[in-house]
């Protein structure tokens, strides 16, 4: 089977986030980037486990300019054959999703596994949108996935309960948690990634549609009200007469 | 501005997610051009002329594929000529979404909290750690509203006008098995819950999850837990909330036993009340708290439980 992950570059969880340029960037100084951990140890660690089990490749490819070389090295490390980098710095999920998809179209990958959200736009929209792009079946927030000759069972997160599903053929597939355990990847994978293929691609030429203006921090919280622990009622009533909640 | 809406319904009736995406796009057309857009069996309006919603779509087929759902919302946004489409931010409308706004070659922005007119739209971003004001430069912006940020709006008792529609949406290529509830006690699901009890490592066992299910149960909320919790086995991972679990904003947090860990209060400081109760005055929980407790939580739930049941 022939596999395509997308891994994306994102700020470590405990970072500080801060902006720069009036608000309009992120600034990245001082910051420790990561694999977006939903790319990492449920997609691409699923993909690696599958091909083990039936033989086969598992590609990553990604979005962004040379800085995301560590982390494409890091995904080599836990067990991808081979890597891609569109080389662009990316502007919104549709200008990745459509650069994706414009490198995919021609490649024949039986599934395409994404996490379910980066961690710092949480926009879930990527995946879906290369569905879109390259009209596949597309599957979202997979907890579960099984592969048998052409067809696939998953289970996925859907509103109050889980289904389980069949999908014949290529599709794209978002991972949520359930899916596999993290892979700490070992010596022989750090030194053997080093060499594995990384191929840098030239950017399609796709305009973005959406833009942020503005970021902002919220408003800080006021001091907490503490109560007594004896007296549960008076929390009951703060709730009910200060904050109006119950 | 002509807005179109996509309503997710049970059983006939628009759901709590359908009201509120109703609510929101009669608020943001100025004109009151908006309308909505439904699949699968209707009763009557399904409750959506309540929120002022004065058209509603009716396409008549059960489908729930997002590739065919998202071929019905963008033929009805061609068809009506809709400048913004709003679906709900659920799990179902996140694949929806971003597959309609492909097709349309809109902008697309999820998980809006806030409108500031027009095209721009307010929304969270580093897993509730900032907000991002989004423009969008297409003509057609696709957007999704989280669950519970806007609220259902009863404008009066005015029912909608039915209009059949129908299109070619394709075949369905991801086939349902089964589908299995995560919750058999009728409890709100997690994303969409306006209440909800939380617990982590200071419970000490799944043993003793009792007295987080009866204030739960006394609130009418939902259940909830820390990751730590969840990887145990303590809890179904579906109750694990946080950065890398489910991002919730109730209106009603109350956090038991949980340190308050950055990527824990990633996914839960958008929760408009949060109440803490620990035993360590200085977990970092309290400095994101509107109230708390510092105490037992075995002492405390308890006697919390039954003071809710004397309301
Ligand atoms: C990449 C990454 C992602 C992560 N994502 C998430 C996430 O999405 N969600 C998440 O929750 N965590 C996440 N974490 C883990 C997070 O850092 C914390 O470890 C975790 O939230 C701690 O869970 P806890 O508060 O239940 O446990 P602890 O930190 O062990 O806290 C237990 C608390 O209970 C209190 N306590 C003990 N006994 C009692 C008692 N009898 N009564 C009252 N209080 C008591 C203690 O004082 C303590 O504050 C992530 C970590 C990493 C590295």
């Amino acid at each position: 089977m022939k596999l395509l992950v997308c891994v994306s570059k994102a700020p470590d969880t405990t970072s500080r986030i801060s902006f720069t340029d009036e608000g309009r960037s992120f600034d990245e100084s001082g910051v420790q980037f990561i694999i977006n951990p939903y790319d990492e140890w449920y997609a691409l660690v699923r993909a690696i486990e599958l091909v083990e089990a039936n033989g086969g490749s598992v590609t990553t490819i990604t979005v962004g300019d040379a800085s995301c070389d560590p982390i494409i090295r890091k995904a080599l490390a836990i067990g991808a054959t081979d890597a891609v980098r569109v080389d662009t710095t990316p502007k919104d999920s549709t200008q990745v999703a459509r650069l994706i998809a414009d490198y995919s179209k021609n490649e024949g990958f039986d599934i395409i596994l994404c996490g379910k959200e980066t961690i710092d736009h949480n926009s879930s929209a990527v995946p879906a949108m290369i569905a879109e792009c390259l009209d596949l079946p597309y599957v979202a927030l997979a907890t579960s996935l099984e592969v048998s000759g052409s067809e696939s069972t998953i289970v996925t997160e859907v509103s109050g309960g889980t289904n389980n599903v069949t999908v014949s053929g290529a599709f794209v597939l978002s991972a949520a948690k359930g899916m596999s355990e993290q892979r700490i990847p070992n010596m022989r994978g750090i030194m053997s990634a080093r060499t594995k293929p990384l191929k840098v691609v030239e950017a399609t030429d796709v305009t973005q549609t959406t833009e942020v203006t503005e970021f902002k921090l919220p408003p800080a919280k006021g001091d907490c009200v503490l109560v007594d622990a004896d007296n549960a009622e008076e929390l009951v009533r703060l709730l009910r007469e200060e904050a109006k909640i119950i | 501005m002509s807005v179109l809406v996509y309503i997710p319904t049970h059983e006939g009736r628009a759901t709590k997610v359908g009201l509120e995406v109703a609510s929101y796009a009669a608020t943001i057309s100025s004109d009151n051009k908006v309308v909505a857009l439904v699949s699968g069996d209707l009763t009557e309006d399904g409750g959506i002329g309540s929120t002022g919603v004065s058209r509603v779509l009716h396409f008549e087929a059960n489908i729930s594929d997002n590739s065919q759902i998202s071929k019905l919302v963008s033929a009805a946004a061609k068809a009506e000529g809709a400048q913004t489409i709003v679906l709900s931010g659920n799990n179902e409308g996140k694949a929806i979404a971003p597959r309609v706004a492909i097709s349309l070659n809109a902008g697309y922005v999820p998980g809006v909290t806030s409108t500031t007119g027009g095209k721009s739209f307010t929304r969270n971003v580093f897993s509730g750690k900032a907000t991002a004001i989004v423009n969008v430069q297409a003509d057609i912006s696709v957007v999704t509203i989280t669950p519970n940020s806007f609220g259902i709006k009863v404008q009066g008792d005015s029912s909608a006008i039915i209009e059949s529609f129908s299109t070619e949406v394709g075949d369905e290529r991801v086939t349902l098995n089964s589908f299995t509830p995560t919750s058999t006690d009728g409890s709100v699901p997690l994303p969409e819950a306006v209440r909800v009890v939380s617990a982590g490592r200071g419970l000490k066992g799944p043993e003793n999850w009792g007295i987080v299910e009866d204030l739960a149960k006394a609130l009418g909320a939902t259940t909830a837990c820390s990751r730590p919790v969840g990887d145990m086995g303590w809890r179904p991972h579906h109750e694990h909330v946080g950065q890398t679990g489910i991002t919730i904003r109730p209106d009603l947090y109350i956090a038991c036993g949980i340190s308050g860990a950055i990527q824990h209060l990633a996914g839960v400081n958008q929760s408009k009340v949060i109440v803490v109760i620990n035993t360590d005055p200085d977990a970092p929980f309290f400095k994101a708290a509107d109230y708390g407790i510092v105490g037992d939580v075995f002492e405390v739930l308890p006697k919390l439980t039954e003071a809710i049941k004397a309301l």
